[in-house]
Parts: structure tokens; C-alpha cells; sequence
């Protein structure tokens, strides 16, 4: 299967600094990739080169197998996208932004506007003013705009920014519904685990401008779910043993009392007795499940200690 | 037609301006003004009925032009001051010796000096308001990131902006003359469009007047001459405007940068006789009604074809910049 949406080698360089780090991703049709990192990692920058708002030091991004930086025009066409916020005109109409962005595209015309109106449900507001508009009502009409075109390639920045619970629910079986009946990708950012967890089939964490892992949502989970807490007396002493130990991943120390272990949690009764046999007083074995905020420290801070 | 085409990013960009009521509070501006210099003028024709007990323009002209001698007559005129004093004796003689009402009152008359008056100033002042935010509002609102990721190349984009630029310049030069021509007939009565009027009177800051080439237009003509070049300068405003709009994302700034442009125009003006290249500066040409009424052009050197491309190489410049800036920088 052909990739929808491809990004190669993608990197950015502002005056020395490197935003963006040499990041290739491909995202598969009717898949939802989840768009993991915490705030200045470098997502919206990766999202502005794909919609050809800024042109990459170096790499490229195709678009069903067009290249933006070549074929922009063809390119766009297959994508639709909200890049921060959905940015419309408040002084106009949800109905008249909708008319004025499909007077850019090839062949919407006014019974398409109505299909996406109807299917982001905003036919009751669709005539008010947009600065009338709620967070949410302004997310659905990004939405609406995105869809205009029948894009192959869908991208939403935190598209669950300012929305309520319910909202937010809603936009993920909205999603879930689009992917099914459309087949389009979606590409959606977040900086919060939980909502990328329900919503996406894959996912890419980033941080600091590189792709520190890819990988489904349920190697995520379990790979965020297989950490154990050891309690000792003095970690530092301890710490060597459990690098002995052939069956952990890795093991940091995380106070004078703790080390953290990233291990198959099914083993941690064998560890157990390993510890006992090399007289390892072990007050305690706690298996954790990781925020992600943990798991960016695992990936990224803890390698000058494993 | 083809789905994106060129007139559906004109009228999106229409739209934007409708929606914003720009042009509805310029034309209110402009109708206020045009009261006010409509009553101005009432005033001033009554005071002399008043005073003469009659109208009679060669009596008026007369008056004129001794007021004037009388004026250079005293020690303390200005040598440049002089000059365009001395310019005026001459061309006030010449109408009264050819028998034609420089000033035929009516509403034409009176669209006549309102372009002339208001073309450094007034006129470029209401482009701008109509126009300063046509790319930095964009920035402003964050739509350039909505605007830019869609599937039509940046340089279209901006294309479409330039050319509302210039269906506006066209539009303010029409309510323009709407407004001065319906207000102003109240009072000054609604005739005149066939009145003779001078032109071609040459005039140079070394002191030479030459009426060599002076020929009568109906005042249709010239009134016709006289919007073209307004329209000429309003655009030139207006594609300068854009530009600055383009480079500064701050719209409050970008209208004070072109309200430092226009202002320094007419101060430069007056001390411009001591700095002679300051005629190839844009905002020292933008006086082009002087050459249609045979005015000696603040510096020497000046005639209508050097403003004129002075004018264009300016604009052309601007709008070449501003090409380049739009369609290679990034987008934040």
C-alpha cells in the first residue's frame, strides 16, 4: 500500500538551531497517526513544512506521491488541514468562509458546502458570524474547511484545544466515522497520552525535534505499562546487580530508595528471586504505569545512565 | 471558467473589505469633507456678493491678480514663494485676456479643485484605510495559514490582492466624484461639464512661463485628465501600501510607515528646492496635478513624464519586493 502521506528525511534549521531533526514518517490510507510530544517539540513546525508554509532546510514531504515543494498545487489538493487553531474570517459567516476557501479549490460547489455543514453539524449556525462562535463550533468548521476538498490527507493540530469532554468524545467518534466511511488518513497532534491513545491506530513520539519512537498505540501502552519500581536501601550499590540482570531493558536510578526498571512485567517475580540471591534487601516491587512525561524521560533524558 | 480562478480570489478578497465596512466609513469621510468645503465655499461666494455687490468673475479675477502684485510687491515674499506668485499673475492675465472663467462656478469646478487638492493627501489617506490590512490582517487573524495551505500558488494569492488594490483605487476615484459632484450641484449649481478650461501652461522653478502650448479643454476632459492622474497616484499608494503590508505583520505600523510616507511628500516639497535629487524620492511626485495646471513643479527638473516614471519605477519596485517576500518567506 502506498503511503499517503510521506515525509523524508525532513529537517529545519533556523539561524544555528535545529528545529526539526532529520524526521521520515509515512502514514498509510485509512490509518489515524497520532502526532505525540510535548509543547516545542516541534509538531506544528512538522505540520507547517507539510502544508508548505515553510520550506525545509533539507528532505521533503509528498502527498500522495506528490511533492510539496515541487507539485504544491496537486499537492494540497489531496490535504486538508487546521495548523494551530482553525483560522477563519470572524467578521464573515461560518457559510461565507466556506464559500470564499472552496472558490480556491477545483469543483466544490454549493451542494458539497452543504454535505460538510451537515456532517461537522453546524446547519443551525452555519449564517451566524464566526466571532459568535463557540471553541468548538470554531473547531468543527476548521473541520468543515479541511473537508471541502475530499482530501486523501487529513491534519489536525490539537483539535481537541478548548473542547469539553463531551467534545472531545465526539470528535473522536467523528473522526473514527470520517476514517471509515472515507478511507482518508488523519494525522492528528496532541500533547496529552490519553487522547491520542482512544483515537489513534499508530503513533510517533516527538521531542526536541526528532521521532524518538514510532509504533502502535498498544506497543505504546505496554511498552508505557512495563516499568517496576524497585525500593532498596541504596540504590547506587543496587544498581549494578540489576544491570546484571539479563531480562531488563533498562534501569535508572531515580532516588537514594528507588530504581525505575523497564522490563517485561511478567518477570518481575524472577527479579525478585534474583535480587534475593545476591542478598538484595528489597523492600518493596511496585509496577508502574508511565505518564508520558516519563516516557520522554526514558526516551530521551536517560541515556547517559542505562 | 476553471475552479480556482483569478476573479474568484478577487472576490474573495472583495468580500473581506465589504465585510469590514471599510469603504462605507471612507465614503462617509468623504462626504463630511465635502460638506464642509461645499459650505466653505457658499461662504466665500456670499461674502463676495456681499462686499461687490456682484459676481462678476472678470472683476473677481481682476481683484485677484492685483492682490497678488500687491504681494509681491512687499519685501517680505520669499524668493520660491515669489516665483509661484509671479507664475500666477501671468496665468490669471492670460485667462482674463482670452476671456474664460478659470473658476465657472458649479459642481465640475468644484470636482476639479477637490482632485487636485486631494490627491497627495486626502485620496491616498482613504487607499490606505481601505487597503493597510489586505495581507497583515491576514497575519493578524492567522487566516494567512489557512489562505496559504490551499491549492493555489502564493504569487496567484497576492496577484489577487494587488489587483483589488487597484479595483479599489478605481472604485474611491468613482465615489470620489459621486460625492463631490452631488453634493457640491446643491449649492454650486449642477452645470459647467462644457466650461472652457486652460491647460498646458509651462512652468519652470528657474523662472520660465511659457504659454506656448497652452490649448482649451472642455472641463469634461479635463476632469476626465485630472481622475486619471489621481487614479495613477492612489494606485502607486496603494501597490506601496501593499508591500509595507506585506513586510509588516503589525497593521497599526504599516499605517503609520505610509503616513510617514505621505506627510514627508509635501514637507520634503517645500524644503525640496535645496535638495535637488530628492525629486526621484516617489512622495515628492505624487503632485502631479501641478503639470495639468501649468504650477511650477517644486524642483527643476520635473516635468509630468519624469514624475510619471518616477511614479511607476517606485510601484514597480514595491511590487516586486513585495512578490518576493510573499511567495519565498516562511510562514509562522
Amino acid at each position: 500500500m502506498e503511503p499517503t502521506l510521506k515525509l523524508h528525511q525532513l529537517t529545519k534549521v533556523i539561524g544555528k538551531k535545529t528545529i526539526i531533526d532529520n524526521i521520515s514518517l509515512d502514514v498509510y490510507p485509512g490509518e489515524v497517526f497520532g502526532f505525540l510530544g510535548p509543547n516545542g517539540a516541534g509538531k506544528t513546525t512538522t505540520i507547517r513544512m507539510i502544508v508548505g508554509l515553510i520550506k525545509p532546510t533539507k528532505g521533503n514531504v509528498s502527498i500522495c506521491g506528490y511533492r510539496v515543494d515541487k507539485q504544491f498545487v496537486q499537492a494540497m489538493n489531496q490535504i486538508g488541514a487546521i495548523v494551530e487553531n482553525p483560522e477563519l474570517y470572524k467578521f464573515l459567516s461560518g457559510r461565507e468562509n466556506l464559500e470564499a476557501f472552496a472558490r480556491m479549490l477545483p469543483d466544490v460547489d454549493d451542494k458539497r458546502i452543504q454535505e460538510v455543514i451537515d456532517l461537522v453539524d453546524l446547519t443551525a449556525r452555519i449564517d451566524d458570524k464566526v466571532k459568535t462562535y463557540s471553541l468548538g463550533m470554531r473547531q468543527r468548521l476548521g473541520i468543515a474547511q479541511a473537508l471541502l476538498n475530499n482530501p486523501r490527507v487529513l491534519i489536525l493540530d490539537e483539535p481537541t484545544n478548548g473542547l469539553d469532554p463531551m467534545g472531545i468524545r465526539d470528535l473522536r467518534l467523528f473522526i473514527r466515522r470520517l476514517v471509515e466511511e472515507t478511507g482518508l488518513s488523519v494525522l492528528v497532534s496532541s500533547h496529552i497520552l490519553a487522547e491520542i491513545e482512544l483515537l489513534a491506530d499508530r503513533v510517533a513520539i516527538m521531542s526536541r525535534g526528532k521521532i524518538v519512537k514510532v509504533g502502535t498505540v498498544h506497543a505504546l501502552i505496554e511498552e508505557l505499562a512495563s516499568t517496576v519500581d524497585l525500593h532498596v536501601t541504596n540504590s547506587f550499590e543496587v544498581l549494578p546487580i540489576v544491570q546484571g540482570y539479563e531480562g531488563i531493558d533498562q534501569a535508572d536510578v531515580v532516588d537514594e530508595r528507588t530504581i525505575r526498571i523497564s522490563m517485561n512485567v511478567e518477570e518481575t517475580a524472577k527479579l525478585n528471586r534474583y535480587l534475593m540471591e545476591r542478598d538484595v534487601e528489597v523492600f518493596g516491587l511496585e509496577r508502574r504505569v508511565q505518564t508520558l512525561e516519563d516516557l520522554f524521560i526514558t526516551l530521551t533524558g536517560g541515556d547517559h545512565i542505562a | 471558467m476553471p475552479n480556482p480562478s483569478m476573479l474568484g480570489l478577487i472576490r474573495n478578497e472583495v468580500l473581506k473589505i465589504h465585510r469590514k465596512r471599510r469603504l462605507m466609513v471612507v465614503s462617509i469621510i468623504l462626504i463630511v469633507l465635502v460638506s464642509m468645503f461645499t459650505y466653505a465655499n457658499y461662504r466665500q461666494i456670499e461674502k463676495q456678493r456681499e462686499e461687490q455687490g456682484t459676481v462678476d468673475w472678470r472683476v473677481d479675477l481682476q481683484q485677484e491678480i492685483i492682490d497678488t502684485q500687491n504681494r509681491l510687491a512687499s519685501a517680505n515674499v520669499q524668493d520660491e514663494f515669489r516665483q509661484i506668485l509671479e507664475f500666477q499673475v501671468q496665468q490669471n492675465q492670460y485667462y482674463l485676456d482670452n476671456d474664460i472663467n478659470p473658476n465657472y462656478p458649479g459642481a465640475p469646478t468644484f470636482m476639479r479643485v477637490f482632485f487636485s487638492q486631494g490627491t497627495t493627501l486626502v485620496l491616498p489617506l482613504f487607499i490606505i484605510v481601505l487597503m493597510a490590512d489586505i495581507v497583515s490582517g491576514e497575519h493578524n487573524d492567522g487566516t494567512i495559514k489557512t489562505l496559504l495551505s490551499r491549492p493555489v500558488r502564493r504569487y496567484k494569492i497576492l496577484l489577487a490582492k494587488w489587483l483589488t488594490t487597484l479595483l479599489y483605487t478605481s472604485i474611491l476615484i468613482f465615489v470620489t466624484a459621486v460625492v463631490s459632484y452631488a453634493i457640491s450641484g446643491i449649492v454650486l449649481g449642477w452645470d459647467g461639464w462644457n466650461a472652457p478650461i486652460l491647460t498646458g501652461f509651462q512652468a519652470s522653478p528657474t523662472g520660465t512661463f511659457s504659454t506656448d502650448f497652452v490649448h482649451t479643454l472642455p472641463m469634461w476632459e479635463y476632469l476626465l485628465m485630472s481622475m486619471g492622474l489621481s487614479w495613477l497616484v492612489v494606485a502607486a499608494v496603494g501597490t506601496i501600501s501593499l508591500m509595507i503590508s506585506v513586510l509588516v505583520k503589525n497593521t497599526a505600523t504599516g499605517i503609520g510607515i505610509m503616513m510617514a510616507v505621505l506627510i514627508s511628500g509635501p514637507l520634503l516639497t517645500s524644503l525640496g528646492s535645496n535638495w535637488d535629487s530628492s525629486k526621484y524620492l516617489v512622495n515628492v511626485n505624487f503632485g502631479l496635478h501641478t503639470y495639468l495646471e501649468g504650477q511650477a513643479p517644486p524642483i527643476d527638473g520635473m516635468t509630468l513624464p519624469f514624475s510619471l516614471l518616477v511614479i511607476l519605477i517606485w510601484s514597480m519596485a514595491a511590487l516586486a519586493y513585495a512578490f518576493y517576500h510573499f511567495t519565498q518567506k516562511d510562514v509562522y
